[in-house]
């Protein structure tokens, strides 16, 4: 007797198989289609990471402002405490 | 009857995809997704094409969701009306749990993914609509009084609005007048229906107006309803999405549903019975051509104002 492989199941519901097998393949294309036109349609590249599920408070508005206004007051403190010591060794 | 012999019925009954799509009432859809794109076209603010062809999409698998689940609500009236009993579930090839999963779940699929594609607003008006159409219209309104496809007609008054939100995020006068439009159009439109096809709403125990208050007060009503609606079609033609075109389009398109609608109040049953009801049906297929030729002129008018062409009338 000839082993039959495939169920009668199958083929019956064939139809019903390929169609959701279709709608899966649409609903990849469309995320997919999405999130190219998404990523394409930022301005800043700053933004793509917000979307990492990682808080990043660098990303928070303001924060680069403030972290170059840290660095300008780190490097007057420097180059006050250079002078410093400047002023001291020619004393 | 063996287990066999059961097992056998069952899957010779089995649904394909078209069954699980005529849940979704494609010809309704047609509508639905036409006046979407009508609202999405007309709006001021640019989109991206693929972000606009998945809104449509969103919005016509909500819509089919809410049929879904209106189908899954009233599949013991739909077995006893002529023109609803060869549907998925009256005919067997569907069952109420699968109409159930698929409403609810391609609700929740089509809220949320227009939510991520667009906006809230436009996903919060969808949610809204697929909630109106589902509660407010099928387990309420539908079976419990006269009015309900007045109020129940707002349903399938949204996907414009929600195809402007889609485009601006916001609501504003003329999405409201696109929503009137189809608000105030619903019901001459199924009272002229319900007037030609008159016994099937009476033995499914739907209070059709035509049940409860007798086919010349429907007629009355079909008339008083044209008042407002010429008044909001007509006022769309002066907005920002309104024009020349657009207004000679309404006021022809208008003069004739009028004529259809004063003979159709002007007429007696007897009347009605003697020609098989043929102004009525007349009507009907009238008021189809009524709603298609305003959102189409609407969309004309929006191509003619992108190319320039509405100067010439001082517009």
């Amino acid at each position: 007797m000839a082993m039959k492989v495939e169920h009668e199941i199958h083929s019956r519901r064939k139809g019903r198989n390929m169609g959701v097998g279709l709608l899966l393949l649409g609903l990849i294309g469309i995320v997919f289609g999405l999130t190219v036109v998404k990523v394409l349609g930022l301005t800043d590249i700053r933004q793509l990471e917000k979307f990492d599920h990682v808080a990043r408070p660098q990303l928070e508005p303001g924060a680069l402002e403030a972290a170059e206004r840290r660095a300008a007051d780190v490097a007057a403190e420097r180059a006050a405490a250079a002078t410093a010591t400047q002023e001291g060794a020619t004393e | 009857m063996t287990d066999a012999t059961n097992q056998t019925q069952t899957q010779t009954q089995d649904a394909q995809m078209g069954d699980y799509f005529a849940l979704m009432k494609p010809r309704v859809m047609q509508l639905v997704v036409f006046t979407a794109f009508v609202g999405l076209v007309v709006a001021p603010v640019g989109i991206n094409p693929f972000i606009g062809f998945v809104a449509i999409l969103c919005i016509a698998v909500g819509a089919g969701a809410s049929a879904s689940l209106n189908m899954w609500w009233d599949a013991d009236i739909d077995a006893i009306m002529k023109r609803t009993v060869k549907r998925p579930i009256p005919s067997g090839t569907v069952s109420e749990g699968e109409a159930l999963g698929i409403g609810l779940a391609l609700s929740g699929f089509s809220i949320v993914l227009l939510f991520l594609a667009t906006n809230a607003l436009a996903a919060g008006l969808l949610a809204f609509t697929i909630f109106f159409y589902a509660v407010i219209y099928s387990m309420w309104l539908k079976r419990s009084t006269p009015q309900n496809i007045v109020i129940g007609g707002a349903a399938g008054a949204f996907p414009p609005m929600i195809g402007w939100a889609v485009a601006t995020g916001s609501v504003s006068i003329e999405s409201v007048l696109m929503f009137a439009l189809i608000f105030m159009w619903t019901p001459p439109h199924f009272w002229a229906l319900a007037l030609f096809v008159k016994s099937d709403y009476g033995d499914a125990g739907v209070p059709m107006l035509t049940e409860t208050h007798g086919r010349t007060v429907t007629r009355k009503h079909i008339i008083a309803y044209c008042a407002p609606l010429v008044v909001v079609a007509l006022w769309l033609g002066f907005t920002s999405i309104g024009g020349p075109f657009y207004l000679v389009v309404a006021v022809a398109l208008n003069i004739w549903f009028l004529k259809g609608c004063y003979a159709i109040w002007r007429r007696t049953d007897a009347d009605s019975d003697a020609d098989n009801h043929a102004v009525e049906k007349h009507t009907f297929k009238v008021s189809l051509y009524y709603l298609f030729g305003h959102f189409g002129a609407l969309m004309i008018e929006a191509l003619l104002r992108n190319y320039g062409l509405t100067s010439w009338a001082g517009w």
